[in-house]
């Protein structure tokens, strides 16, 4: 039997492909999406919102970590950072609405950012790691040591306010759509990124930097965007945490917030766009769980427990195991 | 009373001595640290937790079993050593092929979980140990009161660290250590035993933190957490100073105590912060650390 290889043919069936793994995903994303919409009717609207703000968070770290390989152990800075700059100004001046005050807790978080980035991009692998640990950690005693913050007792009674001065942000659902509308947003900017000429140029910086190097890329100023787009969307997040609990606490910019999210994309699957969102939604469910039960002391250590075994025997994560076994058997 | 700078003497010698206590508790840790990186090529995030363990040991060791400090100062190190070597034996060799970060955050990961574990039993209140009475009391110098204990850990983590200096870069074993450092494969074509070799020097570098541990026992707050804290001013020591050389690590380490006392002597708000500030500039000016021979 004879077959023609046409190129041109083998091309086609390629793209076929590519076509159909397409569509299976956008459906996926919209069944995920139609989930996430009709959620509130089921499910608390805070706790979900609680889960949404977290899963930001892991998104823009792993856009650092899981794409580019870089591992900043800094991360918590920038979602205090975002939380208490939005719950200063929102408690302060009535005028603001909230999306500005919003806007103005990310913009500083993303200043912070380009600072951390020049700094620490000055050093690699572990020393990157213990650089964005020690900055983090001069973060956090300005936060112990202002005023504005509350010190120990935290930033209390942020008022949540009204949405482009219009909708009324105390209404729960309200909140909630408004933050599933920023989440959704920064997801697919991330995707986006991801998939861009300039996220495969991330991808190669992980993968092999001196060849990166070597092929003519300015790789410094590939890590420093891609560290500067991280720390804007965790201080949106810590933005949007803030006025969802209404609360900016130095609990947020601990170096153990650092960890935390280091386990959330962990968990989930680094390097996998829909990774940190699921391991979000584990640690933090895992948390309230916990804290509702008879182990209600006992969340750290078991934190710490499922951060060995995850290192250990998954390191690829839910998500990536999962793809793994779909590629294995129904691939 | 004589004056400096509008400062007592007295005052300013005293934050001189803690700056000097806790630049040796920063020489002895940033140097097991250094120890541990040199061989596995690894940080390791659990070494606040190890120097935890050697402080708390000591305080349980004493209140069940009535250890007095001397065999503390053996024992509790002997044996958070031996926990290094377990953990070193049946978690770290699993992941030893792959990417270093995965170790990293295999030790983080130890660290809560001891951390956390004994919170639960022992509480975050401080635990109380009284020194031995040998130290108790002081000397006066004239120009400021020396307590015998704060002089006692002077000396013996100064000599500690010139011990562990000697044995690296003098003896036989410093030398296999030295050449793992270099190339581990080779030497294990030499015929040395690698995998013991790295067990016993992960063992040895949280052995140091313990006697670190051991030595703070009877002047701070013995508390599970204590380590936590330390460990990232120690990371900042370490980046300033950078890895390359064990002297290196004792010269930044006691170098930055000193300049924490000065701070807290002139500027005291400043004065946890300040070590971190010295990093930023350290990085902004020589990236690769006072000593570092990193490209």
């Amino acid at each position: 039997m004879s077959q023609s290889f046409n190129p041109a043919d083998i091309q086609k069936a390629i793209l076929e492909q590519q076509k159909i793994e397409d569509r299976k995903k956008m459906m996926l994303n919209g069944v995920l999406v139609l989930l996430l919409v009709a959620a509130p009717f089921v499910m608390y609207p805070v706790f979900l919102m609680k889960i949404l703000c977290f899963a930001l968070f892991a998104v823009a770290f792993n856009l650092l970590f899981g794409f580019t390989g870089l591992l900043s152990f800094g991360h918590a800075a920038f979602l205090a950072t975002g939380g208490y700059t939005t719950g200063y100004l929102l408690s302060n001046f009535s005028g603001l609405t909230t999306e500005m005050g919003i806007l103005a807790g990310t913009a500083l978080a993303t200043l912070l950012g380009l600072a951390f980035a020049l700094l620490s991009i000055r050093r690699q692998g572990i020393y990157f790691a213990m650089v964005t640990l020690a900055l983090a950690q001069l973060v956090f005693f300005f936060f112990v040591q202002s005023e504005f913050t509350g010190g120990e007792d935290g930033m209390h009674g942020i008022p949540r306010g009204h949405l482009f001065g219009l909708i009324n942000l105390e209404n729960n659902l309200n909140m909630y759509y408004f933050v599933l509308a920023v989440f959704l947003g920064c997801y697919l900017l991330v995707q986006r990124i991801v998939s861009s000429p300039y996220g495969q140029v991330l991808k190669s910086i992980k993968q092999n930097e001196p060849r990166a190097i070597s092929l003519g890329y300015n790789v410094n100023r590939y890590k420093v965007l891609a560290f500067v787009i991280s720390a804007a969307l965790a201080g949106l997040a810590g933005s949007m945490k803030s006025v969802v609990f209404q609360l900016a606490s130095l609990n947020d910019a601990h170096w153990h917030m650092s960890g935390e999210v280091i386990l959330m994309t962990l968990v989930g699957g680094m390097g996998t766009l829909l990774g940190p969102v699921v391991g979000a939604t584990f640690v933090v469910n895992v948390e309230y769980q916990l804290s509702q039960g008879a182990l209600r002391d006992w969340v750290d250590p078991i934190l710490g427990g499922i951060f060995i075994l995850t290192v250990l025997a998954f390191r690829s994560g839910i998500v990536g195991e999962i793809q793994k076994f779909v590629k294995k058997n129904l691939g | 009373m004589s004056m400096i700078f509008d400062v007592p003497l007295a005052v300013l010698s005293g934050q001189l001595l803690i700056g000097v206590i806790n630049g040796a508790f920063y020489a002895l840790l940033s140097l097991g640290l250094a120890v541990i990186f040199g061989l596995l090529k690894i940080i390791n995030f659990a070494h606040g937790a190890m120097y935890m363990l050697g402080a708390m040991a000591t305080v349980i060791l004493f209140d069940v079993l009535g250890v007095n400090y001397w065999v503390a100062l053996l024992l509790a190190p002997l044996l958070v050593g031996v926990v290094g070597v377990i953990i070193e034996y049946f978690l770290l060799r699993r992941i030893a092929g792959q990417d270093h970060i995965y170790s990293l955050l295999l030790t983080f990961g130890i660290a809560l979980l001891i951390q956390g574990v004994l919170t639960n039993i022992y509480g975050v209140s401080g635990m109380r140990y009284s020194m031995p009475d040998l130290f108790k009391g002081g000397m006066n110098l004239g120009f400021m009161f020396l307590p015998y204990y704060r002089a006692w850990v002077i000396v013996i983590a100064l000599l500690v660290c010139f011990g562990t200096w000697f044995m690296i870069e003098k003896t036989k074993l410093g030398a296999y250590l030295r050449a793992g450092t270099e190339d581990a494969q080779l030497m294990q074509g030499f015929g040395i035993n690698v995998p013991l070799l790295v067990s016993l020097t992960y063992g040895f570098g949280v052995m140091l933190a313990a006697f670190a541990g051991v030595l703070a026992a009877p002047i701070y707050s013995v508390t599970p957490v204590m380590g936590s804290h330390i460990l990232i001013t120690v990371f900042a020591v370490v980046v300033i100073g950078g890895m390359g050389s064990i002297g290196g690590a004792i010269i930044t380490g006691i170098l930055m105590g000193v300049i924490e006392g000065l701070t807290k002597t002139f500027y005291p708000p400043a004065s946890s912060a300040v070590i971190f500030l010295v990093m930023v500039v350290v990085l902004m000016f020589r990236p690769a650390g006072l000593f570092g021979k990193e490209a």
